[in-house]
């Protein structure tokens, strides 16, 4: 018996969601009276972990999984799994763990319930908390099969530290080659840049920015708060952002810590996309628009004048404070 | 085209029966928005390469004005299977059995629906199958037996080439918002005409029960800052929220 836990890596390194699944089975194991395992695909230093409260780790060293493809994760996972005897099994909810995630849970035969945000409410049944009605609401689910399977909603559960001695094994999967018949040919991606998924804090722009010739003013603010850059729906239909930064109900879910509207009037589906995030600072130049009512601190202004203030305020604060 | 029959966007989430069952009264269900964009595309194959189309939808009699409105838009025909959609491992094994009964080639589904945010149905569906899948799928080309599919990743987007028999989550991006099609009163016409087979499930099997359902916490209210008076803004993020 034992929890299972999918530590997610990109070019060796985890990822903040690694820490977070880490600390929820830490915590899960602990309520069960079981161990913590993980499993990691080609990870660097998987001995990372053990501050986490992981007390055995799976390491996959093998060069055909390089490359993500998710049958043949979703097979490892699922051999790891077999190996480790688990009764519950976790992954994130990054792109590609949700890719993964339901052809893990049809190899294990698990009851699978995906965007978890707190660690079960009874273990017998059971019965898990998980977002519902694109974060209107949400559902308490039973996983009534033998195996379960968790993917815990980003930045919910949040990071633990538990320092632990865990032992690392190296661990080899059965691999066929028919498992890799889709293929990945090229990934665009910005390096280095941070994401929506895994950022602490989002600046995200509306129509009231008038024009993609004014997005500089959002990338300058996501600058200096390390933030990754987003924007409403209207504006990526109106071609001014690419569809990968729409944040609402059709588009990307954002659970940050926090979250900066500008020029957004605040629609339901867009404030249903964003309400998972901690901490919402709206800018606008409508006393009336309908996400002041949702939001936590609100600024009545014009974007062209705060936001530059608001820039250089914040520089000068990380200085004071770096 | 596997639909979701779901509630609209702009619906207020109210649940009945002491928060045991989502309160249907007062909301209008529309097609799942994700499973929107697939449906046009799939009229573009339908144009372009000569693909048949239909569309299928596991739930009861209410349901049927939503795959009514698939045909208006142009799917050849629909199937419903009769029975309530009580999770996303039952609803994937019933669209299974149809899929295997059928033949279909190509299934296209919304990468999650907007109620219960699952995205499992169609990994389950190609599993079932042992069909190829890809998900959040933005962009997908047929030639012949082989396929070319982008998916959106965290920070970016991939592309990936794979084959039929293949299971699509798909989203915005897979067509334009500009796009999406409207039934005309010509197309509502035609679909009073094409066949609306339904079905009995196959199976009874499902994995997770809803036991309750509740609603976000009611939000305090929002302090206003005076735009002349960012240095508030900074101390109160800071030491209040001390989100910076």
């Amino acid at each position: 018996m034992s929890v299972l836990i999918y530590t997610e890596t990109e070019k060796g390194v985890f990822k903040k969601n690694a820490f977070e699944v880490a600390s929820y089975g830490a915590a899960l194991a602990e309520q069960l009276g079981t161990d913590c395992v993980a499993v990691a695909i080609n990870p660097s230093d998987a001995s990372q972990l053990q501050s986490y409260g992981v007390a055995k780790i799976l390491a996959i060293k093998e060069a055909k999984l390089d490359t993500f493809n998710a049958k043949a994760y979703a097979t490892a996972i699922a051999q790891a799994a077999k190996e480790a005897n688990a009764q519950v099994v976790l992954v994130s909810s990054s792109a590609d763990s949700k890719f993964l995630s339901p052809l893990l849970a049809a190899q294990l035969g698990a009851s699978f319930a995906p965007n978890v945000v707190a660690l079960p409410e009874s273990t017998a049944p059971f019965v898990v908390k998980r977002t519902a009605f694109s974060n209107k609401g949400f559902a308490h689910t039973e996983l009534t099969g033998s195996i379960k399977m968790i993917g815990v909603a980003n930045n919910s559960y949040g990071i633990h530290k538990k320092e632990t001695s865990a032992s690392v094994t190296a661990f080899s999967p059965n691999l066929e080659d028919r498992l890799f018949a889709t293929k990945t040919t090229s990934v665009d991606k910005v390096s280095g840049k941070a994401t929506i998924a895994d950022a602490d804090v989002v600046v995200s722009g509306g129509r009231g920015l008038k024009g993609p010739e004014n997005w500089g003013l959002i990338e300058d603010l996501a600058n200096v708060l390390g933030a990754a850059t987003a924007c409403s729906k209207p504006v990526s239909d109106l071609g001014w952002r690419p569809h990968g930064e729409h944040v609402g109900q059709t588009g990307k879910p954002v659970a940050t810590n926090l979250y900066i509207a500008i020029g957004i009037s605040g629609a339901i589906q867009h404030l249903a996309g964003v309400s998972a995030s901690k901490v919402k600072v709206v800018i606008n130049t409508d006393p009336e628009a309908p996400f002041f009512k949702a939001a936590d601190y609100g600024i009545v202004g014009d974007a062209f004048t705060v936001v530059p203030e608001l820039i250089e305020k914040l520089k000068a604060f990380k200085a004071q404070n770096a | 085209m596997c639909i979701s029959n779901v509630p609209d966007t702009t619906s207020k989430i109210n649940f009945k029966d002491n928060n045991t069952a989502f309160d249907t009264a007062g909301v209008q269900f529309v097609i799942n928005p994700n499973d929107e964009f697939g449906l046009t595309r799939a009229m573009w194959f339908k144009e372009k390469q000569g693909a048949s189309v239909a569309v299928v939808t596991v739930g009861d009699a209410s349901v049927e004005p939503t795959l009514r409105k698939a045909l208006a838009i142009g799917a050849d025909e629909a199937y419903r299977i009769d029975a309530p959609a009580t999770d996303g491992f039952f609803v994937a094994q019933e669209l299974a059995a149809l899929v295997k009964e059928i033949g279909f080639d190509l299934v296209i589904a919304g990468r999650e629906s907007i109620d219960y945010n699952g995205g499992m149905v169609p990994g389950f569906l190609a599993s079932a199958l042992d069909y190829q899948y890809v998900t959040n799928c933005i962009s997908l080309e047929i030639d012949g037996n082989n396929a070319t599919a982008i998916r959106e990743i965290d920070g970016g987007k991939e592309t990936l080439g794979t084959q039929l028999p293949l299971v699509i989550g798909g989203q915005k991006g897979l067509v334009e918002e500009s796009d999406l099609r409207i039934p005309n009163m010509r197309g509502i016409m035609m679909a009073r005409q094409k066949p609306l087979h339904v079905r009995p499930a196959t199976t009874s099997e499902s994995h997770t029960k809803e036991i309750s359902f509740s609603k976000p916490e009611a939000k305090g209210a929002v302090t206003m800052i005076d735009p002349t008076n960012i240095d508030q803004l900074i101390s109160l993020l800071h030491n209040e929220a001390k989100v910076l």
